[in-house]
């Protein structure tokens, strides 16, 4: 069958990086499957309960690097109660009783315990790099374990987690002769940290790219750092509350024009208004720039910074910046591929700051633009319907319109036309969030021509089961879906039970499916896990006379899965 | 902030946290305002320690500070008697657009990190800041969110509450005592306190586990202090953590 050695077919593998890629290959022949088990490198695991740490080992036994992702996307928001599950332990405990010689860790959304951390850290050693993403559940004593045992660190990359800051040591147990980090962000953590320590650590680490520091890192430290570090590519500011001409001003100014090699810029958690002038010298390289967390910053300050940031590739930032701003942005970035706005103002109560003008300038500007994240207090179809035209490469559309059910603001309309005209002319669009006020009629269109859609983001939409049973019917690449506040129920539900075997997940809150329904899904489906979350006591789910079949289920998230029910959910989780 | 001083110095009351000695829980009986208090209809613990109390009548609040329970409404500070709007999350209507925007859990879909750093940018802008116009405007302006994890000690699992979502203790005392009053049904215990309502002491009795809970938060100087001393703006703003705690 194979025509060359398995040397040679496996050197032909090592060019296939993607995961999807490689798990095409493994499904040609045998023969293939076994070489490429055996040379797969980096393993993705996007539900943690999907598989189990064994059936893992057992598979692929030389891997370096995976990747587990736990809660749902809807945890985010808090929408998945403390205790769920997502926890990394067993999987750090199975592969260090293994012969894996693990050298990076990603993690999002998962539970992970200083005791993970410390065994993480005795366990692998050449382990290389941790990446935690939105996770929770351990403290800076956990860090303090990776930092003193992990004697080839190269990453520490720690975002958005809630991480318990004991404002200890942690930074001082990196041993003397660690020299070999390359990533250093802690822009998460709250507490103090020893500054000496930290610029040590910075003066003794040549190859450091990137650097992320926390809100108490003030402004004469960052100076001292930047000037140990001029090599630095990734930047992440802390603090800056200086004077403006103060001596560390000054200082910090003269450092940064000697980072010549200076691409992204982000953090500014606390920050003076003055500061991003200190900046103007590199903004002409910057591809990457995130003033998404500085609310102190008004619109023209951002403005003038932006007006020299040609290069910029990725923007993240507040809609404090304005319509105007926005159209600052389309005529200066021109190589612009994802923006995002935030709003400052999360009630939609306070000024309009940017509508559907600043979206619509954005689409004409930016040609380049595949991937955008829009929360705004009010949006048309006739603007929708422009962007849809102007920009026909999206691959990911978030619009978060604040008030639920709000219509076209001048034609008092549903928005079905808008996102259908955005999901007629994006034929390569994978990711989409709706908002705002939505009949079925969007869902006929989602479900007619958004054939690459993998993941659809639903909140306060719809009127009839027939919504959802348009998406689930027509978006044959669907990997996950997300329902929240919306009028589906068990007809959808249980239309086609086999839809969920190509499916991530499927996650349905303060709708209309009942228990009955739920029950009957997971007769229907084994291989499937359905899980009732179900944390209001009052509530419980109870076999009440008659009525448990028609009782509404607030929160249902389903999943695939080749290991059946999971043995770690807390009682406020059914899994029927 | 400056004219909600001039004209409610006594809101504050500035009494109530003025230092003194004493045993805790021996509170002398003028020293506590009897706007933070809490509810209507219940307080069966006199002059001692505040309690987490069950009431089986239905009307679930819980004690944060001891006396009378009269009139709670003769401040010049609100306090809402009412059912907190928060635990949304327990009878919303999937069709109806939410009452209060407010008050809708989980949205708009913004990472609790983000709103918390936002939040707390935001409330010192609000504490430091000296534009008057700016000022203005953080005070009435955006109502950012402000979630704080709640412990209970002895309770397998933690929960998180969005402080900003509640005016008074009286409305974040109801609430808490709802999320954890399944932990709170134990058997019949011997009773330390002296129940001014014989009544309302056997209900008491029946429902708590026979220890009294005080709750206590971790400030920004990550000091635990008891509930209920400041007034509840300041404590919203210096607040971090909870947690429920047997006292013994």
């Amino acid at each position: 069958m194979n025509y060359f050695p398995d040397e040679v077919i496996e050197h032909v593998f090592d060019f296939v990086t993607s995961h999807r890629d490689r798990n095409s290959i493994s499904l040609v022949c045998k023969s293939w499957f076994k070489i490429e088990r055996y040379s797969r490198q980096n393993v993705f695991i996007g539900n943690c309960y999907a598989t189990s740490p064994e059936r893992l080992l057992r598979r692929f036994p030389c891997f370096k690097s995976l990747t587990l992702k736990g809660k749902p996307h809807f945890a985010d928001f808090n929408l998945v109660p403390h205790g769920w599950g997502g926890f990394v332990q067993p999987w750090i405990e199975a592969l260090a009783r293994s012969r894996v010689g693990l050298e990076e860790l990603r993690l999002k959304r998962m539970v992970v315990t200083d005791e993970s951390l410390e065994l993480l850290s005795r366990s692998f050693v050449n382990f290389k790099s941790l990446v935690l993403v939105s996770c929770e559940g351990f403290s800076t004593d956990g860090l303090a374990s990776i930092a003193a045992n992990c004697r080839h660190l190269q990453d520490l990359d720690l975002q958005e987690n809630d991480i318990d800051d004991h404002r200890g040591q942690w930074l001082s147990c990196f041993p003397e002769t660690s020299t070999t980090l390359v990533t250093l962000n802690f822009a998460c953590l709250e507490g103090e940290t020893n500054l000496v320590a930290l610029e040590r650590l910075v003066a003794r680490s040549p190859n450091l790219r990137s650097l992320k520091l926390n809100r108490t890192v003030p402004l004469e430290a960052l100076a001292r750092l930047m000037a140990c570090a001029p090599q630095i590519v990734e930047l992440g500011v802390g603090s800056y509350e200086d004077e403006q001409d103060s001596e560390s001003c000054l200082r910090l100014q003269a450092a940064i024009r000697k980072c010549t090699s200076l691409r992204s810029l982000s953090g500014f958690l606390e920050a003076a208004p003055h500061c991003l002038s200190a900046f103007q010298p590199v903004c002409h390289n910057l591809t990457s720039l995130n003033l998404s967390y500085a609310a102190e910053i008004n619109g023209s300050h951002l403005i003038r910074l932006i007006e020299h940031c040609k290069k910029l590739q990725r923007l993240w930032i507040l809609d404090s910046i304005g319509d105007k701003g926005l159209e600052v942005v389309a005529s200066t970035c021109k190589e612009l591929q994802e923006l995002r706005v935030f709003p400052t103002d999360l009630h939609g109560g306070g000024n309009a700051a940017v509508t559907e003008d600043g979206l619509v300038a954005i689409s004409a500007g930016c040609p380049k633009l595949h991937s955008i994240l829009y929360f705004c207090q009010q949006m048309t179809n006739e603007a929708l319907i422009t962007v849809a035209k102007n920009c026909p490469n999206f691959i990911r559309f978030r619009l978060c319109i604040l008030e639920p059910h709000k219509p076209d603001h001048v034609t008092s309309q549903p928005l079905d036309e808008g996102f259908g005209a955005i999901v007629q002319a994006c034929k390569n669009l994978k990711r989409l969030s709706v908002s705002g006020l939505l009949t079925d009629q969007v869902f006929l269109y989602i479900g007619m021509f958004a054939t690459q859609l993998e993941m659809l983001s639903i909140a306060f939409a719809g009127d009839t089961d027939k919504g959802m049973l348009y998406v689930l019917n027509g978006c044959k690449k669907m990997r996950k879906l997300e329902i929240r506040d919306s009028p589906f129920g068990d007809a959808a539900l249980l239309a086609d039970v086999n839809k969920y075997e190509t499916m991530r997940s499927l996650w349905m809150s303060s709708c209309e499916v009942t228990l009955g329904g739920c029950k009957r899904l997971a007769q229907k489906a084994p291989w499937l896990n359905v899980e009732i979350i179900n944390e209001n006591d009052n509530n419980r789910m109870e076999e009440e006379n008659g009525y448990e079949g028609r009782q509404k289920v607030d929160k249902l998230y389903l999943y695939r899965t080749v290991v059946g029910t999971r043995v770690d959910a807390p009682p406020f989780v059914w899994i029927l | 902030m400056s004219d909600k001083n001039k004209t409610s110095d006594d809101a504050l009351n500035f009494k109530a946290t003025e230092l003194r000695l004493g045993l805790p829980g021996s509170e002398s009986p003028e020293r506590v305002d009897q706007r933070f208090l809490t509810l209507k209809n219940l307080c069966p613990v006199s002059g001692a320690k505040r309690v987490f109390s069950n009431a089986i009548n239905g009307s679930n609040k819980w004690v944060f500070s001891p006396g009378s329970t009269t009139d709670v409404n003769s401040g010049s500070v609100p306090v809402k008697d009412h059912k907190p709007g928060v635990s949304v999350k327990e009878k919303k209507s999937s069709a109806a657009a939410p009452a209060s925007k407010a008050q809708v859990v989980g949205w708009p879909p913004i990472r609790s990190f983000r709103k918390n750093t936002m939040a707390s940018s935001q409330s010192q802008k609000q504490g430091g800041n000296t534009n008057p116009e700016t000022e203005e405007k953080a005070k009435s302006g955006p109502e950012t969110c402000l979630y704080v994890k709640v412990s209970m000690e002895g309770a397998p699992y933690l929960r998180k509450i969005d402080l900003k979502t509640y005016k008074s203790y009286v409305e974040l005392s109801s609430a808490l005592e709802k999320m954890f009053s399944c932990f709170t049904i134990g058997p019949f215990g011997s009773h330390r306190r002296c129940g001014r309502d014989g009544l309302n002491e056997s209900r008491l009795t029946n429902l708590l586990s026979g220890s009294v809970y005080v709750v206590t938060y971790e400030d920004k100087d990550s000091d635990w202090m008891l509930v209920g001393d400041v007034p509840w703006e300041m404590f919203i703003c210096s607040c971090k953590k909870l947690r429920i705690m047997k006292s013994s």
